[in-house]
């Protein structure tokens, strides 16, 4: 049985949406870092009320919907039309072994292009959701097989109707007693030192 | 329901009052009440209701795979179709299934980017039915393409002669459509799902069961770095979801509105599929939805104004489409173009098939204005008749629009009227069996209702409620309709 553990942090719990609203507030105002509210549903304002920036993802999917478009593009021009030879990269066509079938009496050229927009378009969309999985899950941190929290008996609650403020002992400002006090002094009830096993 | 009347403003009694919104969670319930009566679905056994239906469901399935089977080891020709008559059943029963599914990425994107909080009690249970469905409609031009071993020619890779794919025929648009449209609305539907896995697996013993649950809520642990990235996943996933909504039935009606075909090649087709689409699938949602709500117990969550509010989204698209059907005759008429006069005078006058034409008339367009009168859209009998009529109608509509069109093509001498065969009908039976056997299990097995979506909505959910007391206006509430909650005097003031 291994007995070497390391501190992760305290956690407190709180009654209510309300409660865990300001209590995030004062962990805030005290400077905190490396600190987190756990709770069963998102709660809005809960970014301004921890200090918190906006979510980048935005601007990943973007680049991921651009992404799209273009592979949309290029795949059909590549295999339908002309337009790579006729702006000098025909050896693209050659190395995809790729040549203009005609059908429908469609032109070869570029100007055939509306009739290439609904698969561009579709693209652009599942290029975007895809990002938006991956990235989410890049920005979240998961998964994640397990977390030191997982090892507190009342975390659980947090999915049902927990409220939980969480601040982590690599916090610069983490120390047993005043974190202890600051948390109690927020309102916080069933204050855990939660310890991971090594 | 009552609506409860309270003043705008204690002090001064006597001032013009206003209306509270009915509540979204009837009773007042707690967070944990929600979580039991939600996970209580999963957790303990079925009711006898579920085997009934279920034991049903896998025999369709079976026999649906029994008609692939023979289909694929006989041919094509098991199905009614011959010339001028190449789509009839199978096409339709695709355009049924793809337009039932529309429904719901309807309620999660479209109705999240408008913030209409009620959809959150039939999101999830939606978003299944639109992927079950979706799955359902890919199996018929799968096996329309006559050999399906051959089915990957539709993928965007070369074959072995090196020729690709048309991309510019409606045909490969609507694979793209069709394929895009289930992919996101899958991650969609598995990303709302992830918060409710976590409440599953706090509530397991260890066990397989726990390990599972686990594995797919991915850690979840509700911080606010999972909740803030999320939220805006979800507001992405929602505005990317509206338009792919709107392009998918309008790329499937690509499909009719391309081509030159009288009765087909319409510009009304995009819209009015969609519209289409939104009615038929809305009414399967409720199809579905009450009884899950009255075997289940959630008439707390599914409430009357849940489906008050999707009658009148029936009533609306119903409108709609019978606008689109009037319309189509009149331009019919105001075309001059003979052709084109005479597909609708075959198809609605005088035809081998005008019945289907009367049952989808009738069905779509005259029973859902039953939904004016609001006894009858809080009479859940009534609802129930009025969705399964609209069922029916939007399979006849496709009918109507596919088969009845091709059977009177342009020549005379061709003209042949299309009669399904044996193979046809239990394909098609078998499909709802396949449809309703996903869904079971869905119920069986996962969240039907979204739990942390629900909690969000409940007033003591408002990091705000306590500050401003249970009584009086809401800031939310003065935010969207400062008109209506304001008493005149006040805001003259």
């Amino acid at each position: 049985m291994s007995t070497l553990k390391r501190v992760h942090g305290y956690l407190a719990q709180f009654d209510s949406a309300a409660a865990l609203y300001h209590a995030a507030e004062q962990v805030r105002d005290a400077g905190y870092q490396r600190w987190d509210v756990h709770r069963p549903f998102p709660i809005h304002g809960m970014d301004d009320a921890m200090g918190n920036p906006k979510s980048i993802l935005p601007k990943l999917v973007f680049v991921g919907g651009i992404t799209g478009t273009c592979v949309a593009f290029t795949l059909q021009t590549l295999t339908q039309t002309n337009f790579w030879s006729s702006i000098g990269l025909g050896f693209l066509q050659t190395l995809a072994e790729t040549y203009p079938t005609v059908v429908q009496a469609k032109p070869t050229d570029i100007w055939t292009l509306p009739a290439f927009f609904p698969v561009m378009f579709e693209l652009t969309i599942l290029f975007s959701a895809f990002t938006t999985l991956f990235g989410l899950l890049g920005l979240m941190g998961l998964p994640r097989l397990n977390h030191p929290l997982f090892a507190s008996q009342q975390f659980g609650k947090f999915s049902d109707d927990g409220f939980f403020v969480c601040i982590e002992a690599r916090d610069p400002k983490f120390s047993q007693e005043e974190t202890k006090s600051l948390l109690e002094k927020a309102g916080g009830k069933n204050i855990e030192l939660v310890q991971d096993e090594l | 329901m009552e609506a409860k009347t309270i003043s705008a403003n204690p002090q001064a009694s006597g001032t013009p009052r206003i209306l509270e919104r009915e509540p979204l969670v009837l009773h007042q319930r707690s967070y944990s009440w929600i979580t039991n009566r939600i996970c209580g679905i999963v957790e303990n056994k079925q009711p006898l209701y579920w085997w009934f239906l279920f034991v049903p469901s896998v025999l369709l399935t079976g026999l649906m795979a029994f008609c692939f089977t023979y289909l694929i080891s006989t041919g094509v020709g098991v199905w009614g179709q011959k010339q001028p008559v190449a789509w009839a059943w199978d096409i339709t029963n695709f355009v049924f299934w793809i337009g039932i599914g529309h429904a719901g990425t309807l309620i999660s994107a479209i109705l999240f980017l408008t913030r209409q909080k009620w959809r959150t009690s039939v999101n999830r249970a939606a978003e299944a039915m639109t992927i079950f469905a979706v799955m359902c409609a890919g199996l018929f031009p799968a096996f329309h393409v006559g050999r399906v071993w051959m089915v990957w020619f539709l993928a965007p890779i070369p074959n072995a002669n090196a020729i690709w794919q048309n991309f510019k025929s409606p045909l490969l648009w609507d694979v793209f459509a069709v394929s895009t449209y289930f992919s996101v609305s899958l991650v969609f539907w598995y990303l709302g799902l992830v918060p409710d896995l976590a409440t599953l697996r706090d509530r397991c013993k260890p066990g397989l069961r726990k390990l599972l649950y686990g594995m797919f809520a991915l850690g979840w642990r509700g911080a606010n770095r999972h909740w803030s990235h999320y939220e805006t996943a979800y507001m992405l996933l929602a505005a990317l979801s509206t338009p792919l909504v709107l392009s998918v039935h309008s790329v499937v009606s690509f499909d009719f509105a391309t081509s030159v075909v009288p009765g087909w090649h319409t510009t009304i087709f995009p819209p009015y599929f969609v519209a289409g689409a939104i009615f038929g699938g809305f009414a399967m949602v409720l199809t579905l939805m009450i009884p899950v709500s009255k075997i289940y117990g959630l008439g707390d969550l599914i409430t009357p104004k849940h489906i008050d509010n999707m009658a009148k989204i029936i009533l609306l698209t119903g409108t709609i489409v019978g606008y689109a059907y009037s319309m189509e005759f009149f331009v019919a008429y105001y075309s001059a173009n003979a052709f084109e006069l005479q597909t609708f005078q075959l198809r609605g006058l005088y035809g081998p098939s005008t019945w289907a034409y009367y049952f989808m008339f009738g069905f779509n367009v005259f029973a859902p204005q039953l939904f004016w009168y609001r006894p009858f859209r809080h009479n859940l009998w009534v609802v129930m008749f009025v969705c399964m009529c609209v069922n029916a109608g939007m399979w006849f509509e496709r009918y109507v629009i596919i088969a009845t069109t091709l059977e009177r093509h342009l020549t005379p001498g061709s003209w042949r009227t299309y009669e399904a065969t044996w193979v046809d009908k239990y394909t098609f039976l078998g499909t709802f069996g396949f449809f309703m056997m996903l869904f079971l299990l869905f119920l069986r097995f996962l969240p039907v209702i979204a739990i942390g979506e629900v909690k969000g909505v409940l007033p003591q959910s408002n990091p705000h409620h306590e500050d401003h007391g249970n009584e009086g206006i809401q800031e939310e509430d003065l935010m969207n309709y400062p008109d209506r909650h304001v008493p005149r005097d006040a805001a003259a003031a």
